[in-house]
């Protein structure tokens, strides 16, 4: 961020067009790039102040004593074999897409094509994973209302997983393009793009999944620590 | 007019039709007018609902359908309106979009598509908050702050469906908002022309800008709060909502938290303050130096401080809460840090005035508002620094003390930075002045009369008058004189109110029959003067973009006889020009 900000001006050149031509990148369409994944870095730093303050929240209603624990040995996160299995799909979501962005630095097309469906189609994976365990906390009589441990297990997994979904309609976008045959230059941001999504969003998962399975006694320190006891 | 070497290599794709050209728009002047011509019909909705208020408040039940219930709804609706959909929008939404792009020399946002969709998002979300009028139950009644439980819990107006309406409405607001705000903050980062640094950008650019990145940090709180009230109303979820007995029987919710809501809030809540303000702070700095045709004292001053306040705004929220039970530690901090944000904040006035000092003042409409917004913020700035202080809050807390000292800060100034802006701006975007005679009966009706309004609340906040009642009768500790003051107040109000349409009929009546501008009617220097068009085209800059030279504050620069520089003139045309006027210029007369 610090180079974006004192970046001279006088160094780059005018370009300011809109509409890419075929073919190589021209430095508009660098330029273009660039400005993008400053735009999704921005976006990521809004998704992480909204989560902060769930997870601020979270923490804050956690210290009520009717919070009752999704950890103990008879609730449904007694076992996280699920998320764990869910979380595997999403690791690989990311290595995929990362190995299709590496491809498409290479001009590898088809390698990043293979690599970038392999990413969504994981992802889509992830999310199904995740809407069978909110089956099962259902068949185990934990609704939503039930109880606040719940409700946020419900709204922090939903909230994921809706940003994931956001993902992939860029991800669909993108990979009708590819079968459309357009020229690999100009999918090549795109698909870094999506990389830089899928790897944030991982992060952001395996945040939540620490905190959502961790017991009472870290909530509280977590608390004490922030000064919210 | 300089410009960069490289011609324009790719061509620009003008939109054809009506419907991209004027509706489905991605050219940010079209964007910020739509923006700003939507924010100012929902406002004018708010301020019908003030007046009607006003006549409860002045003339007690002389408005037949005014019971306690509608009261609560007009009151919550019109701050929210004020607040939201008013000042953030146009500030943001309307002078982001349309100041931007002009006053860094690019050709447009740089998320042309997004920038579209952020304003049907915005124009969706007022549409869903004009819906709860229309609901069974009316819009919610909350107040604005919309504080759990009584938001949602029966008694209150709209709890129905007015709060449900409200909380998604906000939550589509935010999308748009941030839609808006990642193109405002990346277009100043990427976006600029050649030599267009960060610090020779206008002030106006630097306010629009922090105030952008303050939207999209403290938004999410607004949304995540919405968010959880919306499952606690609509899923029975207790996040806000404590076990309590309603109308006799006991909710199903236990043991949630509304302290945690009020938290969440208002660390949204004052962000956004400076949400509003901080834009306002830049565009008046810009008035102030072009029409006293000096430069602004200390720019890099006023920017590091408009830096300082939007960081240290995120650490003053909780002095909304003093009255809340929080720990008094807590109270303590947060007096401190609201003393120490007024600090970069009393700088800014301090540079104003300076700037002012020893100008060749230009007392047209514009600079009015700009004096005027000096005036009232430092009125409302310095009420603040009472109530900022926990022991001196407690007392007025929840009187009219304080719906004095918000409105005077946070309503009226910005208010009248809006007006000036307007009236410095039109001729750019509609190429025509504004009536100046119009203009000035619009300014000292305004000026004074929002005075008359809000100089008698302090006192009437004094007597411990309460705000958010509907009726004053039978309070033994509020004098008849009280009353009095109120019936004067409402007078002032509607006279206030009902001179906004000169401003209004000189708005669209200016467009068609205005006094042609020409291209740069304020002989100012910023970049957005300089345009090959006026108004600028699709694409802003003809062939090539603008190459900046220095700092847009080059006013009575000695030696020349043009009392401004513009952007655009280089180093070797300034030497030029002082050559050529030295030899115009009688011996005596040289600087």
């Amino acid at each position: 961020m610090n180079r974006l900000l004192l970046r001279n001006t006088d160094s780059f050149e005018p370009s300011g067009g809109w509409h890419p031509n075929a073919g190589m990148p021209s430095p508009a369409a660098m330029d273009r790039a660039r400005t993008a994944r400053v735009g999704l870095r921005l976006l990521l730093a809004v998704v992480s102040s909204l989560f902060l303050l769930f997870l601020i929240a979270f923490i804050i209603r956690s210290q009520v004593p009717d919070w009752q624990p999704l950890t103990e040995p008879l609730a449904p996160l007694a076992q996280t074999n699920a998320l764990w299995l869910n979380s595997a799909a999403l690791i690989g979501a990311s290595i995929a897409l990362q190995w299709a962005r590496v491809a498409a630095r290479r001009g590898n097309a088809q390698a990043t094509l293979a690599g970038f469906t392999l990413g969504g189609l994981l992802a889509i994976a992830f999310l199904l994973g995740q809407l069978w365990v909110w089956r099962l906390f259902a068949a185990w009589g934990y609704f939503v209302a039930s109880n606040p441990a719940n409700s946020f297990f419900y709204l922090l997994t939903g909230l994921h997983g809706l940003h994931l979904l956001g993902g992939l309609v860029a991800w669909g976008r993108t990979l009708g393009k590819f079968l459309r045959h357009v020229p690999l230059a100009r999918l090549a941001s795109s698909v870094e793009l999506c990389a830089i999504y899928w790897h944030y969003l991982l992060g952001l998962w395996l945040l939540l999944f620490a905190l959502l399975t961790s017991t009472p006694q870290t909530y509280e320190a977590i608390a004490a620590f922030c000064g919210l006891r | 007019m300089a410009y960069a070497e490289q011609v324009e290599t790719e061509a620009l794709h003008e939109p054809k039709s009506f419907l991209t050209r004027y509706i489905w728009s991605q050219d940010h002047k079209v964007i910020a007018i739509q923006y700003a011509l939507t924010a100012i019909f929902v406002g004018l909705i708010a301020l019908v609902l003030s007046g009607l208020m006003r006549m409860q408040l002045g003339f007690p039940g002389s408005i037949g359908f005014m019971d306690a219930g509608a009261y609560y709804q007009a009151m919550t609706m019109h701050g929210m309106i004020m607040v939201i959909y008013l000042l953030t929008a146009l500030f943001l939404g309307g002078f982001g979009n349309y100041l931007i792009p002009l006053m860094v020399g690019s050709r447009d946002m740089v998320f042309p598509y997004v920038n579209m969709l952020s304003y049907w998002f915005y124009l969706l979300s007022v549409v869903i908050l004009l819906a709860s009028f229309f609901a069974p139950g009316g819009p919610t009644g909350a107040g604005w702050t919309l504080y759990p439980p009584q938001s949602i819990t029966q008694g209150t107006p709209g709890t129905e469906w007015g709060i449900v309406l409200m909380l998604v409405s906000l939550a589509v607001f935010i999308i748009a908002a941030t839609m808006g705000g990642l193109n405002y903050v990346t277009t100043v980062l990427q976006a600029r022309t050649h030599g267009m640094t960060l610090m020779r950008m206008p002030l106006s650019v630097w306010g629009i800008f922090m105030a952008s990145i303050l939207a999209l940090l403290a938004f999410p709180a607004l949304f995540v709060s919405a968010v959880m009230m919306l499952f606690d109303k609509l899923l029975g979820t207790s996040f806000f909502m404590p076990a309590i007995i309603s109308l006799g029987q006991s909710l199903e919710h236990q043991g949630g938290s509304p302290i945690l809501f009020q938290h969440l809030f208002w660390f949204f809540g004052h962000p956004e303050v400076y949400i509003v303000a901080l834009p306002a702070f830049g565009l008046v700095s810009d008035l102030i130096s072009t029409h006293a045709r000096k430069n602004i004292f200390g720019y890099r001053m006023m920017v590091w401080a408009i830096v300082a306040i939007g960081v240290l705004s995120f650490v003053v929220w909780a002095h909304h809460m003093y009255v809340s039970g929080m720990n008094p530690y807590f109270g303590f901090f947060f007096a401190t840090t609201t003393l120490i944000i007024a600090v970069p904040t009393a700088l800014k006035v301090y540079n104003w005035v300076l700037t002012l000092w020893q100008g060749d003042i230009h007392l047209t409409v514009p600079m009015l508002f700009a004096l005027a917004f000096i005036l009232t913020f430092l009125v409302g700035g310095l009420t603040g620094l009472f109530l900022g202080n926990v022991i001196v809050d407690i007392p007025l807390s929840d009187t009219y003390f304080v719906v004095a000292h918000f409105h005077m800060v946070m309503g009226v100034a910005p208010i009248l930075v809006v007006f000036g802006a307007i009236y410095h701006w039109y001729p750019k975007i509609t190429g025509r002045m504004m009536n100046e005679r119009l203009g000035k009966l619009h300014f000292w009706i305004t000026f004074l009369g929002t005075y008359a309004i809000y100089f008698p609340m302090h006192y009437l906040g004094f007597l411990g008058m309460p705000r958010r009642y509907y009726a004053y009768e039978d309070y033994a500790f509020i004098p008849q004189s009280a009353q009095d003051l109120n019936a004067f107040i409402t007078v002032a109000a509607l006279t206030v109110g009902v001179t906004q349409l000169l401003f209004l009929f000189n708005l669209f009546w200016s467009a068609f029959n205005g006094k042609p501008a020409g291209g740069n009617p304020w002989q100012a220097t910023s970049l957005e003067w300089q345009t090959p068009q006026t108004p600028p085209m699709h694409g802003n800059w003809g062939a090539k973009l603008p190459v900046v030279h220095r700092w847009a504050y080059d006013y009575s620069v000695p030696g020349i006889e043009q009392d401004f520089v513009p952007q655009t003139v280089s180093a070797e045309e300034l030497q030029h020009m002082r050559q050529r006027d030295r030899a115009t210029t009688p011996k005596d007369q040289r600087p």
